[in-house]
Order: structure tokens, then C-alpha cells, then sequence
């Protein structure tokens, strides 16, 4: 980077918050000196136009754009081809396999093991510093993650001191060092660890702030009956917190289905490990097959929607209640 | 205002608030009955190992980031002891080394800032603004608008990239290309398509999120500045921002975060050179052409982990609750 560079980058930066002070200036000036005549239209269409038009431009228009593509071939013409692909074609129909895979195990297994891990250090000494070592993976990107994984899974030839920890285990244990990444259907797994690894930590926090919420008196009168702890657990504290329970799961399920960036960095989609994400990254932008990558990005969407839907639903009942 | 909660965060209330909640049962005299726990020493041991094991890889990266290059290449980094070596020559490579083959991670990583802090402060404004529309200038229809604006949560990222690059191709380019023209310091591939980019995809969540806060201010506030002859514009900034600065800074600091740790957003709109591509990009990137340079990689993504590591450590509340809020997002 030259000095060149950076003061270029430096005024980019500058006169994009300027155009963008002055636009947001303007708009508030005509706001106020909205025509008297329907004037509260003229300041609700003030105060809606910025957000408004760019959703319209960045997200409706690409939807149904999308939508549009998914069922035309290259000339134009109107097509199943890119469904078809998509359901038939023994990598297409790979990656859609590794998908529900991925979202079968990571909010599962996260749950538990975040839950798990809010029970054991509740009320405990240090809780704090717990919590922020098993959290901080979440403030990472997953391109990061990816990075320090693949140090974790590194294979060198046997024979060779390993750097990579697994494969000094195996080899510590008297095993041949292994391929991790490049190893069918193992690699998957050890993809789906990462983002474990890294959900682990949001499904803690989460439970263990409701566990928190628990009154303490149906702990004592649970313990006054005679309970053991883990009666207490079932019995007690997991209805207590179903609600949050049913908020991190759908959460992380979405957060699993759009996962891209960990497959992105860690493989690349090579050897069947690629998810729908990355799949739909790979032929829209790589082999410029808009129309499947557009077919794979709905079928994304159709994915995330009952869970969202559910979600929302949730979230509504809770509201009511309160 | 009885609550300090940015928005209603998909979880119960007070949530966010986890540290606070902690310190002030610890200081009930209640809390004293129920401090005989609910698990045993077992459990502290499991939770001892899980805390370890969750621990181990980035920590096996971080202490390799300081070892020589041959020591990373050859000697585990638990050998540490048996094989000592300490050095600053990774980061100094990948940050500040001129020569073309290393990855110069410091135009990366103005990039990244440069490109974060717009794409955090544009949509907010944006959001507070429609938020507060929402939320006090009633008229029938506009309460549809916003469940219209908050069901557009649904619609994954990856359906709008397509489309989005090709209008951006037909109509941002020549505006890129003109300011190049005028000002020739600018390249062509600038910021701008990422800061939109991020700002439009932003936006439902960050409406959502806001307008449940903004609209919990007090009603006879806004009236009475209403009655004193206020326009709309004086009270959003006036009144609606300085009430909402807790809120706004919950999600400001998860959306800053976002954006940093991004990587599909930049793939699509940055052209991929280090005129505007963020450091995730070029991590990734390294990844894929010297996955196998290891002082490169493990300096290379501690440099990336700086900035939102400091974050979490600084705000580590405000994160935790913008982290709640904002989770659904993507």
C-alpha cells in the first residue's frame, strides 16, 4: 500500500460520510419545510424514502429478480433444468444431503453442550471468565474459525513430526496421520465441529441468562420434595426455559442453513463437503450458472422459511403473554 | 422508562443484562440459601475440560503466530518448551513487508475499518429514522408497511446477490468510473457498491429492532414537544436519538462486527483487490493459494481477530445484548 493509496482511501472514506451527511441534512431540511398541504404525508415519505427505496432495490426487486432467473435457461426460455439439476445431479443432490446434515447436527448438538455447560458453571466460582472463554469464538469471523481449525486438522506425511493437534494425537496413540479434510464423509463432520465451536458459545449465553430467570423458590420447594439434581433439571429447570430453548435452536438451524464462509475457507466445497450456501456461490459467480445458482438460492429460502415462520410465532405468543 | 433493553430481544426480558443479573442475586440475602448449587464437583470438572477444549485451538494459534517460521513448520506448538523460539517476524511480514509476494495485510485491514464504519453508521441512520416514522406518525397503512419491512427478514442474502450485482453493474459502475476520471486517487473498484450493499441488508433487522425501542418512549414526551410547536425533524434528533443512543449502540456494535467478520457481502462486491477487499477476503484467499505458509496464516488471522476481540472484551455487554437482538440476522 503506498501513501498514494491510502489517502485516496482515506478521502473515499471521508467524502462518502460528507455526500452521505449532507443527503441525510437535505432530506430533514425539506422535511421540515414540508408544503403545508397533506404535510404529514410529505415528512412520513421524508422519513421512510431512504430505507424504503433501498430495500426496494436491495432486496424485493432481487427476490422476485431471482425467483425470475431460477426458471430460465441461458437463452431465456422458461425451464425446470436448474430444479431438476438440483435434485437429481449426484453433487447437487450431495450437497443438499450435507446441508441437512449440518442442520440436523450443529443446533443440536450446540444446545446440549452449551446448556450442558450454563448448568454446570451456574452460581459457580469465576462464572465469568466461563462464560467469556466458551462465548468468545462467537466475536470471531468465521474465516478466522476456519483458519484456526485447519491448523487443528493440518496432516503432514507420516514419518514427519505433525503440527497439526489431531493428527498428534492419532499419532501419539500409534496411528497413520490422516487426511482430515480430504477424507469423505469424515470432512463434513469435521466442518460441522467448527461451527459447533463456534454456536456453542450464543446457546450458553442465551440458556444460561433464562436459567437465571428460574424463580429460586421452585428450586427450593423441587428441592424441599426431595428432588435430586438432575429430577431438578427435567423437572424444573429445562420447562422453565423451553422458550429460550426453542429461540436457539431455530437461531442456530437458521445461522447452519446459510452457513458459508466455514466451507468457503476450510475446503472450499472440495471433496463433498460442499452446503447450499457455498453450492450457490460456486455456480452463480464461479461457473456462471445464474440459473442454478438462483435455483439453489431458493431453495435456500424455502428452507429458512418454515423456521422463521415458527420463530416469529414463537416470539408473537411471548409477547402476548407479557 | 422502566427498561434500559435496547428492543425486545427474542428471548425473555433482560436477557442482555447477564452480568448485572448475576451481581445483583449474588447480593440478595436469597441468594445466599440457593448458593449451595445445583451441581456438584463433577460438574465443575466437565465444565473445566469443556472450558479448555474450547480454548486449545485458538490458543495453539495464537502462541504459533509468534514462533519462527521453521519451528511452526516442523515442531508442534505444545513443544514450545522443548523447541523455545519467540519472534515478531510473521506479523511484521504480513503486515508491513513491500514485497509483492507477501500478503500486506495492512491495506486489507484499512479496508476493512473503512469499510465498517460506514456500513455501520448509514443504515442506523436510515433505521432510526423509518423506525421513528413507524413508531409515531400514525396513519392505517403504515403499520402494514412495517410487518411488510420486518417479514423481509425471511429473504436470505444470497437471493438478492445476483440481481443486486447486475444493477449495480448497469448503474454504479459509471458513477465509479466518473469519479476515477475526476479523481484519479479513487480507483475505479471503491467502496461504495459494499457500503450500499451492507446498508440495504441492514436495514429490516435494524428497523425492527429500533422501532421496538423508540417506540416505548414515553408518548406524552413527544406530544409536549409536539404542542411546543416541534416539527418532526427537531424531535427525531432532539429528543428520539439521544433517548435512543443505549439501543442504537447495541446494535451499532453487532452490526460493526458483522460487517468486519463478513465475507460473502465483500466475495460479490469488491472486486477482490487490495483497492477495496476487506481482510477476511484476503485471509480466505491466503487460505486457498499458501494454506500451507503457517507464520503467514496464524499472524494473518490474529490480525484479523484484533479488532473484534477487543470489542467483545471492551463492550462485551452491549455485544451480548446486540449479539441476542441481532441473531437472526442474514
Amino acid at each position: 500500500m503506498t501513501t498514494a493509496d491510502l489517502i485516496g482511501k482515506i478521502l473515499q472514506l471521508l467524502m462518502g460520510l460528507a455526500v452521505f451527511a449532507v443527503i441525510v441534512g437535505l432530506l430533514v431540511f425539506f422535511i421540515d419545510k414540508a408544503p403545508k398541504r397533506g404535510r404529514d404525508y410529505w415528512q412520513l415519505a421524508g422519513f421512510l424514502a431512504p430505507a424504503l427505496i433501498l430495500l426496494a432495490i436491495g432486496l424485493i426487486y432481487p427476490a422476485f429478480r431471482t425467483l425470475g432467473l431460477s426458471f430460465l435457461d441461458k437463452s431465456g426460455n422458461f425451464t425446470f433444468d436448474h430444479f431438476i439439476w438440483a435434485f437429481t445431479q449426484p453433487t447437487a443432490v450431495r450437497t443438499l444431503i450435507n446441508t441437512i446434515i449440518w442442520v440436523a447436527l450443529v443446533p443440536t448438538v450446540s444446545t446440549i453442550l452449551g446448556l450442558a455447560y450454563a448448568v454446570f458453571i451456574d452460581k459457580s466460582r469465576g462464572e465469568r471468565i466461563y462464560k467469556a472463554l466458551v462465548f468468545m469464538p462467537m466475536a470471531i469471523s468465521f474465516v478466522g474459525a476456519g483458519i484456526i481449525w485447519r491448523f487443528v486438522y493440518e496432516y503432514k506425511s507420516a514419518g514427519r513430526e505433525q503440527i497439526g493437534l489431531f493428527n498428534a494425537i492419532v499419532v501419539a496413540f500409534g496411528g497413520e496421520p490422516v487426511q482430515w479434510l480430504q477424507t469423505d464423509p469424515l470432512n463434513t463432520f469435521l466442518l460441522i465441529l467448527v461451527m459447533i465451536w463456534i454456536q456453542t458459545g450464543f446457546a450458553m449465553v442465551v440458556l444460561s441468562a433464562a436459567i437465571k430467570g428460574i424463580p429460586t423458590e421452585q428450586i427450593e420447594a423441587a428441592q424441599l420434595d426431595g428432588t435430586n439434581a438432575w429430577q431438578r433439571f427435567r423437572n424444573v429447570t429445562v420447562p422453565g426455559i423451553r422458550g429460550s430453548l426453542v429461540v436457539v435452536l431455530t437461531t442456530i438451524s437458521i445461522a447452519t442453513l446459510k452457513v458459508f464462509d466455514i466451507v468457503r475457507t476450510m475446503t472450499a466445497g472440495n471433496f463433498n463437503t460442499s452446503v447450499v450456501a457455498n453450492e450457490m456461490y460456486t455456480q452463480a459467480f464461479r461457473a456462471s450458472e445464474v440459473g442454478r445458482g438462483s435455483a439453489l438460492a431458493i431453495i435456500l429460502f424455502v428452507l429458512v422459511l418454515p423456521i422463521v415462520i415458527y420463530n416469529v410465532n414463537v416470539l408473537r405468543k411471548q409477547r402476548e403473554i407479557r | 422508562m422502566s427498561s434500559v433493553a435496547p428492543a425486545d430481544l427474542p428471548v425473555e426480558s433482560g436477557k442482555g443484562e447477564i452480568e448485572l443479573a448475576v451481581e445483583h442475586r449474588r447480593d440478595g440475602g436469597k441468594a445466599k440459601r440457593v448458593k449451595q448449587r445445583l451441581t456438584s464437583r463433577g460438574a465443575t470438572v466437565a465444565a473445566l475440560i469443556i472450558a479448555v477444549l474450547w480454548t486449545i485451538p485458538t490458543f495453539g494459534l495464537f502462541i504459533s503466530s509468534f514462533r519462527p517460521a521453521e519451528l511452526i513448520l516442523n515442531t508442534g506448538w505444545w513443544t514450545i518448551f522443548q523447541n523455545p523460539g519467540f519472534t515478531l517476524d510473521n506479523y511484521r511480514d504480513v503486515l508491513l513487508s513491500p514485497s509483492q509476494s507477501s500478503p500486506q495485510l495492512g491495506a486489507y485491514f484499512v479496508n476493512s475499518l473503512f469499510i465498517a464504519i460506514p456500513s455501520t453508521i448509514f443504515p442506523l441512520v436510515f433505521a432510526s429514522m423509518a423506525a421513528y416514522a413507524f413508531a409515531w406518525m400514525r396513519f392505517k397503512w403504515v403499520n402494514w408497511l412495517f410487518i411488510f419491512v420486518f417479514a423481509l427478514q425471511i429473504v436470505p442474502l444470497q437471493m438478492a446477490l445476483v440481481p443486486l450485482l447486475q444493477f449495480f453493474s448497469t448503474f454504479l459502475k459509471p458513477g465509479q468510473q466518473w469519479l476515477n476520471d475526476v479523481i484519479p486517487i479513487i480507483p475505479v473498484q471503491n467502496y461504495l457498491p459494499i457500503w450500499i450493499a451492507h446498508t440495504m441488508f441492514a436495514l429490516p433487522l435494524a428497523i425492527f429492532l429500533l422501532h421496538n425501542f423508540i417506540s416505548e418512549i414515553p408518548g406524552e414526551v413527544i406530544e409536549a414537544a409536539r404542542v411546543d410547536g416541534a416539527t418532526h425533524g427537531q424531535i427525531f434528533f432532539r429528543i428520539v436519538l439521544p433517548l435512543a443512543i443505549p439501543a442504537i449502540a447495541s446494535v451499532a456494535i453487532f452490526q460493526f462486527l458483522w460487517v468486519w467478520n463478513d465475507l460473502l457481502v465483500a466475495l460479490i462486491f469488491s472486486g477482490g483487490t487490495q483497492d477495496a477487499a476487506p481482510l477476511t477476503q484476503r485471509l480466505a484467499e491466503m487460505v486457498g493459494s499458501r494454506g500451507q505458509e503457517w507464520q503467514r496464516l496464524t499472524a494473518g488471522a490474529f490480525v484479523s481477530l484484533v479488532i473484534p476481540l477487543i470489542v467483545f472484551f471492551s463492550l462485551q455487554r452491549y455485544f451480548v445484548r446486540g449479539l441476542l437482538a441481532g441473531s437472526t440476522k442474514g
